[in-house]
């Protein structure tokens, strides 16, 4: 088996990570290995080095179903212009103390 | 409101503004008492990091050498995570020798300027791997048994000792979960990959023995509770490789030890020297060099 077979053996996860101090996971990079246990522990070789975080998730990266660039202006356009989504649009009188 | 987003009320940030998401870094010495313990010859002490840094710092090294050579990107990160693990106990070590012997030296001085035969390090870390298979099989009984040693110290009398073996304990412990997972993953692989893993078992079994080898220096720091026994890590370790190789459905060789092991004497193999010419010669050739 040559180099690159068995590369594409190993498919590609996508790494998120969250610090000691964030609620959220963030996408820090991506990586291969052979498997979900496998990306587990390259993650934590590749991406905790410098004291990044304290919990990892890998995701096959085949399993991410993402938007595609060229749907982003019917996807994401017709927001911009709906000022009256906004909480701050509303003006509450200073006689409602709690809302 | 000051925040944007309810998160960012909840989520204070510290002044770490450079890190991505690092927050800052611990001393692994902070605060500890450097003294030597009472009933306790600074000399022995010394001797016994000595031996321990050696280990470490040899096990370093040949893992380096793996840097350009490991099967993938992933695995080279990993190596060299692990050979920077075991290089900062060696230093740590080092240093602590050259404090409790009262001369001073410092880690370079050790690492850089001794002669082979002054090196105390068990044979085990100084021989050198035919493939990646070898590589797992010493690293997984080093790991093992290093782990076993460090867990043993981190109750030592010696507060320095006692630290390093905390923090050591951290990192060996992915070290040996790294180690067997290979394992078990070779193993289980093609007749080929198999075989590899068996034969770098067969490679590693003859230098075990020594492992578990009590010198006197170690004899007369036990009864100062500042070292460990080496025979009583044997039930350990044992217990641990016959688990990883019973899930990988391998057996341990049965091969008689070599006599030739003696690395705790300072008696070293051919590829000893080799390894002393790559680590020491820059600092042989241009001496007082700071870099």
């Amino acid at each position: 088996m040559n180099a690159d077979q068995a590369r594409s053996d190993w498919p590609l996860f996508e790494v998120f990570l969250r610090s000691k101090r964030g609620l959220n996971h963030v996408h820090v990079g991506s990586l291969h290995a052979a498997d979900a246990r496998m990306a587990l522990h390259h993650a934590r070789d590749l991406y905790t080095r410098r004291n990044e975080g304290v919990s990892i998730w890998v995701v096959a990266a085949a399993d991410i179903t993402a938007s595609s660039p060229d749907e982003k202006d019917p996807f994401f356009a017709p927001s911009g212009d709906k000022v009256y989504r906004h909480p701050t649009f509303y003006d509450i009188p200073d006689s409602v103390p709690h809302i | 409101m000051g925040f944007d987003t309810a998160y960012e009320a909840i989520a204070q940030e510290s002044g770490d503004q450079r890190w991505a998401f690092g927050t800052g870094f611990a001393d692994p010495l902070a605060g500890v008492d450097t003294s030597v313990p009472d009933g306790v010859a600074g000399a022995d002490l010394a001797a016994y990091c000595l031996m321990i840094g050696d280990d470490a710092l040899i096990m370093s090294h040949r893992l380096q050498e793996w840097l350009a050579r490991a099967p993938e990107l992933e695995e080279e990160t990993a190596l060299a995570n692990i050979a920077l693990d075991l290089l900062g106990q060696a230093r740590l070590l080092l240093a602590r020798a050259g404090h409790a012997d009262g001369s001073g030296r410092d880690e370079d001085d050790y690492a850089l300027r001794r002669s082979e035969p002054e090196f105390r390090n068990v044979t085990l870390a100084e021989v050198t791997d035919a493939d990646f298979g070898g590589l797992i099989a010493r690293l997984l009984v080093f790991s093992t048994w290093r782990l076993a040693l460090l867990d043993r110290l981190r109750s030592a009398r010696d507060p320095v000792l006692a630290a390093v073996a905390a923090k050591g304990v951290k990192e060996v412990t992915y070290h040996r979960d790294y180690a067997a997972q290979w394992l078990l993953r070779l193993a289980g692989g093609t007749e080929y990959s198999r075989g590899r893993m068996v034969a770098g078992l067969a490679a590693v079994a003859p230098l075990t023995a020594e492992l578990f080898t009590c010198t006197d220096t170690e004899r007369r720091l036990i009864a100062g509770q500042v070292a460990a026994e080496p025979a009583s890590l044997r039930a350990e370790f044992d217990a641990v490789i016959t688990n990883v190789l019973d899930l990988a459905g391998l057996a341990w060789p049965d091969s008689p030890a070599l006599p030739e092991a003696a690395g705790r004497g300072g008696a070293h193999t051919e590829a000893m020297g080799d390894l002393l010419a790559e680590l020491q010669s820059v600092a042989r050739a241009c001496p007082g060099a700071t870099w």
